[in-house]
């Protein structure tokens, strides 16, 4: 279990007015960083709200004058992107049909890999460990070239299919970091107990380390969900017209405006476009935190 | 009938040899220790019998097949390990019956299998509680039910008890022992504990360097042993040992201590050789007494000089000199002498072990 952190103040020993105006120059500092950190985003949600006219008048930075949830509806189902006016939904649905699978079978996959690495070693195998996580320092932009080729190979040249492929790839190294960093720690003589017992590979995977990996798993699935949904490069690259995914669509969306940039359409469609993270890591982010900081037993 | 056999069993990691050339044998329920200090390849053997460590040379043979190559589960055995090793996810129940569970036992058959454990160690109403729910006893008593769930032929024991504090060792220590008079399963329990391997052992087998140095009763190993080290290995506090020298005293052989013509000589009552042989005197502290009187048939007397006094209650150890060497003797509390004091002990000559100095194995 985690230890309670025992606050440790370095101005236990300062008068009572020298604390509070370091308490003052502390707080301040840290709401200057928030604000700074902030702003785009307040800009972004502010001008979601605004017409056009008032955009085009006040500017891009301003408080809302009027209110209005039209411009998301504009820009979910009617805004036209790519010569159809359907909004960004197909491409939020195409964002889902990718990142789904693909933080499935790359988790499953790195699940299995962490475990056969960590319980299961052979000869050879630290060396192939070592190599796995080799992916995790190379920069995606090396791989362009062989994943054209493979997916051309494949047929698979601007598919959902293709990018789950890609995706699933990519995202190997890290799970496979992940989970056989945490599985270490699973006591080996519980692997030993449950052979004696008669279990075997897959029973102690299921029955024995799956039950112990929450921790870790809601981990590797943030983490492969908010890296997936996010991607661009390979997206862009690897897929076109209506076949995109939301982050290639986004740019898509302004590069494709004819006349007049529709701002407050732009900033409801990258909202909709950064939703799904966000709400991930909302709901899940305290697990996140907890599974990377925990190990498996104690 | 023996369930264990193993001939000439030798393991080496790398460059580095942790077993060499084992031979041991168990009957058909008897209970063996194995014993030794830590890094005496204890549990890799026991590892090796469980087949979670494979066989270097040799061969080992459970219930008259030899199972070198056989996988654990096929091995018929059951172990409890030092961290009893329960699976955290599961609850007792579980853990109980997953290794039927996994042989496809049928659910009746385990209902009746954790019914009879339950009852024989007494955790009923445990079953539905999770293992960081337990006490380190109910743990240990788990581990224990998830071996005898099995009805294996062999038990084999890692260390089970040294993660309990001292009192429930010696419960748990006295519970083993009840538990294997009544379910008479052949047994090998690994310890580095040798009052455990005396107290729980039919027979003893003490391992050091990879090499088993004795393979006996506890009696045996305790009041013969084989060689220095385990004549030094085996009781608490340890057998003295005390350098001395065989003399010819007007026609009768006599041991004299090494360093100091002046101490008495002691009466050699076994053959160990002539005159001008040297020789390591090991006398265990119980059998050096204050002396009342003349000494007796076999008996000699040493003066020493009480350096310290270490009463433990029951009975008082005290650190003596004697030509020039510490040791230690057991006193009755209210008979202990105190520091300084100079006292004429007795020495059982019976009961004292002579080893070769060179080769340290015991001589007579």
């Amino acid at each position: 279990m985690a230890e309670a952190v025992v606050g440790f103040d370095p101005l236990s020993t300062a008068s009572t007015s020298q604390r509070r105006r370091a308490l003052y120059l502390i707080y301040g500092l840290l709401t200057l960083f928030a604000l700074c950190y902030l702003l785009p985003l307040a800009v972004i949600v502010l001008n979601s709200f605004r017409d056009m006219s008032e955009i085009s008048r006040a500017g891009l930075i301003g408080l809302p004058h009027s209110f209005s949830l039209d411009h998301w509806g504009q820009a979910w189902s009617r805004h036209c992107i790519n010569g159809a006016c359907k909004g960004i939904a197909p491409f939020f649905r195409n964002s889902l049909k990718m990142a789904i699978p693909a933080t499935l079978i790359s988790t499953a996959l790195g699940a299995i890999n962490g475990y056969v690495l960590a319980q299961w070693r052979f000869r050879g195998s630290e060396t192939i460990f070592a190599f796995i996580t080799l992916g995790v320092f190379l920069p995606g932009q090396i791989a362009l070239l062989p994943w054209a080729f493979v997916l051309g190979t494949l047929g698979l040249t601007n598919t959902i299919a293709g990018l789950v492929l890609v995706h699933c790839i990519q995202g190997l190294s890290f799970t496979t970091l992940f989970c056989r960093n945490y599985y270490v720690s699973i006591p080996d003589t519980l692997i030993k107990a449950a052979r004696i017992d008669g279990a075997g590979f897959w029973r102690i995977f299921r029955r024995i380390v799956l039950p112990l990996s929450p921790p870790i798993l809601i981990v590797t699935v943030i983490w492969q969900f908010t890296g997936i949904w996010n991607e661009f490069l390979f997206g862009v690259v690897f897929s076109s017209g209506s076949g995109q995914p939301v982050t290639a669509a986004l740019i898509a969306l302004t590069a494709g405006a004819v006349s007049v940039r529709q701002y407050n359409v732009e900033s409801a469609a990258v909202l909709i476009g950064a939703l799904p993270p966000l709400l991930i890591y909302l709901f899940g982010g305290r697990f996140f935190m907890r599974g990377l900081t925990q190990g498996a037993i104690k | 009938m023996s369930s264990l056999v193993i001939r000439d069993l030798s393991k080496s990691f790398g460059n580095v040899e942790v077993l060499r050339n084992i031979n041991l044998e168990a009957r058909t329920g008897e209970f063996i220790a194995l014993v030794g200090p830590s890094g005496c390849g204890k549990s890799t053997l026991l590892a090796m019998l469980a087949g979670l460590e494979s066989v270097g040379q040799g061969e080992i043979e459970i219930g008259g097949r030899v199972v070198n190559r056989v996988p654990p589960k096929d091995r018929d055995i059951a172990m409890v390990f030092q961290s009893y090793a329960l699976y955290p996810t599961m609850t007792v129940r579980e853990n109980i019956t997953f290794g039927m569970e996994s042989r496809g036992v049928p659910k009746a058959a385990q209902a009746d299998a954790l019914a009879r454990v339950a009852a024989l160690l007494q955790i009923g109403d445990l079953l539905e509680r999770k293992p960081f729910q337990l006490s380190g006893g109910q743990r240990q008593r788990v581990a224990m039910g998830r071996a005898l769930v099995r009805d294996p032929a062999l038990f084999l024991f890692d260390e089970p008890l040294s993660n309990l504090d001292a009192k429930l060792r010696v419960e748990m220590r006295t519970e083993i022992k009840k538990l294997h008079q009544r379910v008479a399963k052949t047994t090998i329990y690994v310890t580095h504990d040798q009052v455990e391997a005396m107290t729980l052992a039919a027979r003893v087998a003490v391992l050091h360097k990879g090499v088993l140095q004795q393979f006996a009763p506890p009696r045996a190993v305790y009041d013969r042993p084989a060689n220095m080290f385990v004549a030094g290995f085996m009781g608490s506090p340890s057998m003295n040992f005390l350098p001395a020298e065989i003399v010819d005293d007007a026609g009768r052989l006599m041991i004299a201590l090494a360093g100091d013509s002046a101490v008495a000589r002691l009466p050699l009552t076994r053959a160990a050789g002539g005159a001008g042989k040297r020789i390591v005197l090991g006398i265990r502290p119980e059998n050096l007494v204050r002396a009342r009187g003349a000494a007796g048939a076999g008996t000699g007397q040493l003066d020493a000089v009480t350096e310290v006094v270490e009463p433990t209650g029951a009975e008082t150890m005290v650190v003596l000199r004697v030509a020039g060497r510490e040791v230690i003797a057991r006193f009755e509390p209210d008979d202990s002498p105190g520091v300084g004091e100079v006292v004429r002990l007795a020495v059982d000559m019976n009961k004292a072990c002579l080893f070769d100095p060179d080769t340290q194995a015991l001589v007579a």
